[in-house]
């Protein structure tokens, strides 16, 4: 089955969604490795430094973001990890996807922006696209 | 840590193209920031071409873009109308001097002191001060005046989110300027604020009386200058350390920034720093390296070179919609929120350093004040000590140190419990005041017949109070 699965959280509740199926997939086989993705935005780079007292205290904030996607899998016994990426979202999610091995993509379909969705397309729709390995996209 | 030679040439293809675009970005806000210090556009062309040259070499955070800046030109602004260029220059080279200074004190540790309520204070200042300097260019202008302001806004807004190639205010900056020059439209121009002289830069001193008089005059513009430098520049860096994940060295490119600002005062440029948002579009263009700075100072100087006849047309509504959204974009927006959920006296120290400096018109003393009072907002903070007791034990709570005791004192001398116990498990003795309000508590209070325990004493608390009370 799925040995390798990436999935992409952002702190939404539709990345929360997305992690469940993750779940579902996971358990089908024993040794399935969940890789939890968060890209920090270049565009938020300013933002999230100024808002943070310390780097220290940014990385904490960023693995807050995923934190409740990883409480999900604990309480699944899935084997996991988390990585954080630099960048813009979809196309350092495609990079990385696409630079080893991996069996599936679980994404959620809309993230934190609504707006930003219209005029740019989703992160979801550029990821299916261009990613070389199977994509669910939850909605 | 990365090599010298992969700062230099780690990257070379992506530094020369991210360069590139930096260059061309560089030249509105370099010609702007001119206008906004009341000096001829060269003297920021200039400054930011040898910022950028030089911090490609001397800096301390590879890929980082310092160049003539709205925070520096904001500063000297008094300094130029009251006594010229040269004074400029000379307040530069001084600038330089204290920048190398602090690097070698060792700036960057002192960095961390400054709260984030602080860091967000001077963007939003620095933002509402560059927005408010642009209003006497468009305000009671003509027609014509307006329909450029707003058409250079909707270019500089829209065009990124399709065409990312060319950055959009230079886009701005050629349509209307040609349009203007072909329709001969009755617009103010850059020409208009003054002559250009289009020679190269060269070597050349400060024509000024080397007296202590001059000194007096130029010391508190460096200073501020200094102060203003470092804070953008080491945030800057900061910003790029998480970008990039790689680590910079800060107290030498605090000292690069000196270096920098000497060459540029000698080199006839006004004094810069680093830009957070050019510093932002080179990583994002992909630029990593040393190269990808050189390449933008260097192309630079050839853009000027090819472009200074064309400067002086730059139609003023054109640099002032540009700066428009340079100061929408220094604005942190998230502030908003923030003032709404965090703690009181940070929002507190967050508007006070707004107000401070939009009062005083000078970002150092808006910064400075600002770092005072969140350091006095701190040590009330921890100095609340929090006592409970139960049946003769004391439980403390907090650090005991000279800002804490007195309530500690207080509240102990009054226990009327035959056998009293001190608890200091959750506590920690930082000083003589803390071992001093115990030694006079214990000594009251067996004036008084009672008997007093001590318990939970951490073994550094214990190594002190032993020391201090003369035991060993």
């Amino acid at each position: 089955m799925y040995q390798h699965i990436v999935l992409a959280a952002d702190g939404s509740e539709n990345a929360l969604r997305a992690a469940r199926e993750a779940v579902k997939i996971a358990t089908l086989s024993p040794n399935t490795l969940v890789d939890i993705i968060y890209v920090a935005s270049f565009d938020q780079a300013r933002a999230d430094m100024l808002h943070a007292a310390s780097p220290d205290s940014l990385l904490l904030e960023r693995k807050r973001k995923v934190a409740t996607v990883e409480q999900l899998l604990l309480e699944a016994q899935i084997h996991y990890k988390v990585t954080i990426l630099k960048g813009e979202p979809a196309p350092e999610i495609i990079k990385y996807v696409n630079a080893q091995a991996v069996d599936l993509v679980i994404i959620g379909s809309r993230g934190l922006n609504g707006l930003q969705e219209m005029v740019l397309g989703s992160v979801s729709h550029k990821v299916m696209k261009r990613v070389n390995c199977p994509a669910l996209i939850v909605k | 840590m990365q090599t010298l030679q992969q700062q230099w040439f780690g990257n070379i293809q992506a530094d020369i193209l991210s360069g590139i675009v930096v260059a061309l970005a560089l030249i509105p806000e370099a010609i702007a920031f001119s206008i906004l210090a009341g000096v001829d556009p060269m003297v920021g062309l200039y400054a930011s071409f040898t910022m950028a040259t030089v911090i490609a070499i001397v800096g301390g955070r590879p890929a980082m873009i310092s160049a003539a800046t709205g925070a520096m030109a904001l500063v000297i602004v008094d300094l130029v109308a009251d006594h010229g260029l040269h004074y400029l220059l000379a307040a530069t080279i001084l600038t330089g001097l204290i920048q190398i200074l602090l690097g070698v004190l060792g700036i960057a540790k002192l960095m961390r002191f400054i709260p984030n309520s602080v860091m967000i204070g001077f963007v939003n200042s620095l933002a509402i001060l560059v927005f408010l300097a642009q209003l006497p260019h468009f305000i009671g202008g003509n027609g014509i005046t307006y329909v450029f302001l707003i058409i250079t806004i909707g270019i500089v807004y829209f065009i990124p989110k399709f065409f990312k190639l060319i950055p959009a205010p230079l886009i701005a900056v050629i349509i209307l300027t040609t349009a203007a020059i072909l329709l001969h439209l009755d617009v103010k121009t850059v020409g208009d604020l003054g002559a250009v002289p289009t020679s190269l830069p060269t070597f050349l001193l400060p024509n000024i009386p080397l007296t202590w008089e001059t000194f007096a005059i130029i010391l508190p513009y460096s200073l501020a200058l200094a102060v203003v430098g470092l804070l953008e520049s080491l945030l800057t860096a900061q910003i790029l350390d998480d970008m990039t994940d790689t680590k910079s060295n800060k107290n030498m490119e605090a000292r690069g920034q000196g270096i920098a600002n000497i060459i540029n005062g000698f080199l006839g440029g006004m004094a810069g720093c680093a830009m957070i948002g050019q510093s932002m579009i080179n990583v994002k263009s992909g630029g990593r390296g040393r190269l990808s700075t050189l390449v933008a100072g260097v192309f630079l100087m050839f853009l000027i070179v090819a472009l200074r006849d064309i400067v002086i047309a730059i139609p003023m509504p054109v640099l002032a919609g540009i700066m428009v959204m340079v100061a929408v974009s220094a604005f942190d927006w998230g502030s908003l929120k923030y003032a709404t959920t965090a703690p009181k006296s940070d929002v507190f120290v967050m508007l006070t350093t707004i107000i401070i400096v939009l009062y005083t018109d000078n970002l150092a003393i808006g910064v400075v004040t600002g770092i005072i009072i969140s350091a006095l907002f701190f040590v009330s903070k921890i100095s609340k000590v929090n006592i409970t007791s139960t049946n003769g034990t004391y439980i403390i709570e907090g650090p005991l140190f000279f800002a804490s005791t007195k309530a500690f004192i207080e509240q102990l001398e009054l226990a009327t419990e035959q056998h009293v116990t001190i608890d200091l498990t959750s506590s920690h003795l930082w000083d003589e005041s803390s071992v001093g309000a115990i030694v006079k508590v214990v000594s009251r209070l067996e004036e008084k017949g009672q008997t007093v325990q001590i318990i939970g004493m951490n073994p550094a608390s214990q190594a002190l109070y032993q020391k201090l009370v003369g035991l060993s």
